[in-house]
């Protein structure tokens, strides 16, 4: 598709306008044209994966030089050129790949969990009038209340083993899912309702067919939100007694003053961050290709 | 849901059945002769609707038999919309006796396709058991939109949905369909294609139509009779006895045009503001 173009005209035209106090164009006189340029000739050149990497990777160049240069010294923060040595001998020794295992099992439990108790509460309260009653009054509550602040009671309760720390993140994901998912439910157009009732649709057929996928689109972004709470809460729970994982690494090198390792971890952290933002994204444009939204420039 | 005969406020029995018993002799509203006795589909008495205090339909009466084309002509915002959402069983707020079929056909006045199904399945939305597609794509066809029957909703243009909904509605052979301004977002030749198409699959078909529109030229094309809506009531009706396929040029289609104009309170009938007669 391409959008024509004005027929170009005398520059004198433009540039050269005998009466300026005019305010409009006089009659017969040729107005102003505006080129409508089509998208894809505004587009740049350079393709869309090369312009998201060269932020980062300034942010990398400016870092290794202010370490060459002695600006920032290593007990402050350790030269990338380190750093990339130590991640290496870390996976050599197996000491980091074993804490991300263990990390992610505990993160992909919690998440796990947490989906279910969120979705779940968010079906009950947001389809029927009496579980909105009984529920969303008590989340809305609870929700208020800094999960991360639950941490020494969830010791007491569950002992320091693997169970409070999901527990933990099961708690931190549930609240963005539920949160998400209800407002999805009740944001579901009452027409389309309306129309899936008069086509015969049953209750379960509305569900299935109009309030479920409506609400999708809640879902995806309070996917998004829990899979950040859930590394914040993994953070948090590892730090505390912990004796494995990428937090226990952290701790140990926080102990030992060895900024390398810190940094390592904080990586980690972030690139295991980025492949489950890779995930949800896939999965919602896998899903919610039918959505009529604005997809940027 | 939503399928079963209205409840009737007042106490006359009432099943699920009593669309289809032959209730002819009935009181019709003025000055009715329905045809022959054919039996009642819609039954409408002292049907009162108020938003908020405010009746929108007050004690309006109305009766369609089965196979016939009725057009509903009214000012914007008289209530048309609000009749047709009643008789589709989709609002319950109502005092009065609303008696309609089981089977029963919407298409609203936006598309309101699901925005998430392709538009095939869109089509087959919520009929019983499990239709093929070949079921969707034969209606689409009808409507001319067997090329888009794999599209997303969104990639429709506004005409091509209306239709897509049209087809959606008619793939339920319904006994009555009920049209909301089906053909206002399509273009002069697309409208009329629609409306022989609804033409043809009302003749074929034999389903009780009621067709709101604001077309009057359309109106009278189409219907066995047109009514118009007023003040909460059928204010007026006209019963339209031209022979099929009707000819705008004929003298007596102007006759009926022209009335019903000066009863939508049209004055001079060659400049019809109120009706744009995009249908010739
Ligand atoms: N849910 C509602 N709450 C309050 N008022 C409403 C509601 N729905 C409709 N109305 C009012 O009822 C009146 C009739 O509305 P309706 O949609 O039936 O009009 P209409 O005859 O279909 O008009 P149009 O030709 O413009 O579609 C309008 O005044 C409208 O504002
Ligand atoms: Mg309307």
């Amino acid at each position: 598709m391409s959008i024509s173009h004005a027929p170009p005209q005398p520059a004198s035209d433009i540039s050269g306008k005998e009466r300026p106090s005019a305010p409009g164009p006089a009659p017969g006189e040729q107005p102003e044209l505006v080129a409508l340029v089509p998208s894809s000739s505004r587009r740049a050149r350079v393709p869309r994966w090369l312009r998201r990497t060269t932020g980062p990777l300034l942010l990398l160049g400016l870092w290794q030089l202010l370490s060459a240069t002695g600006v920032l010294t290593s007990d402050v923060l350790a030269s990338p050129e380190t750093i990339a040595r130590v991640a290496g001998d870390l996976v050599e020794d197996g000491s980091l790949t074993s804490a991300m295992g263990v990390s992610l099992q505990r993160v992909a439990i919690g998440l796990l969990l947490g989906t279910l108790v969120g979705t779940g509460l968010a079906l009950v309260s947001g389809l029927f009038r009496i579980g909105e009653d009984l529920v969303d009054a008590s989340v809305q509550m609870l929700r208020t209340v800094p999960f991360v602040g639950l941490i020494p009671l969830f010791i007491i309760w569950f002992g320091i083993g693997e169970a409070p720390k999901v527990a933990i993140i099961t708690l931190g994901v549930s609240f963005p899912l539920y949160l998400n998912v209800y407002a999805g439910i009740r944001g579901v157009d009452s027409q389309l309702i309306e129309a899936g009732e008069s086509l015969g649709l049953s209750r379960w057929g509305l569900v299935r067919h109009v309030i479920l996928p409506g609400a999708l689109p809640g879902a995806m972004t309070g996917l998004r939100y829990s899979l950040g709470i859930a590394w914040l809460a993994l953070v948090f729970a590892e730090q505390i007694n912990a004796d494995a994982g990428i937090g226990f690494l952290m701790v140990q090198a926080r102990d030992f003053l060895r900024t390398d390792v810190i940094v390592v971890c904080l990586i980690v952290y972030a690139f295991l961050g980025l492949l489950a933002d890779f995930v949800v994204r896939t999965l919602e444009r896998l899903l919610l290709q039918w959505r009529p939204t604005f997809t940027g420039r | 849901m939503a399928t079963d005969v209205h409840r009737p406020v007042t106490g006359t029995p009432h099943r699920a059945d009593t669309a289809s018993q032959d209730t002819a002799g009935t009181t019709d509203t003025a000055g009715s002769t329905p045809t022959a006795s054919a039996p009642t589909v819609v039954r409408v008495d002292g049907l009162t609707r108020a938003f908020d205090g405010r009746p929108v339909i007050d004690r309006l009466q109305l009766d369609i038999r089965a196979g016939e084309f009725v057009a509903l002509l009214g000012r914007s915002g008289c209530g048309k919309s609000t009749l047709l959402r009643i008789l589709a069983g989709l609002d319950r707020d109502i005092e009065g006796t609303a008696l309609v079929p089981r089977r029963k056909a919407v298409a609203f006045q936006a598309p309101r396709l699901m925005p998430w199904k392709r538009v095939w399945r869109n089509v087959l939305l919520g009929l019983p058991g499990k239709p093929e597609r070949a079921v969707a794509e034969r209606a689409l066809e009808e409507v001319g939109l067997s090329h888009r029957s794999h599209a997303w909703p969104k990639t429709l243009s506004g005409g091509e949905a209306q239709r897509a909904s049209l087809a959606r509605a008619l793939v339920r052979e319904p006994d009555l369909l009920l049209l909301d301004e089906p053909f206002g977002a399509l273009d002069a030749l697309t409208r009329v294609k629609a409306q022989r198409l609804v033409d043809e699959l009302w003749q074929r078909r034999g389903c009780a139509v009621l067709l709101v529109t604001h077309d009057v030229e359309e109106a009278v094309l189409l219907a066995d009779r047109v009514l118009v809506m007023d003040d909460g009531v059928i204010a007026h009706e006209q019963r339209v006895d031209l022979p099929r396929p009707r000819d705008i040029a004929d003298p007596r289609f102007a006759a009926l045009r022209t009335g019903l104009l000066e009863r939508l309170g049209v004055e001079a009938p060659s400049a019809a503001p109120a009706a744009p007669s995009k249908a010739a």
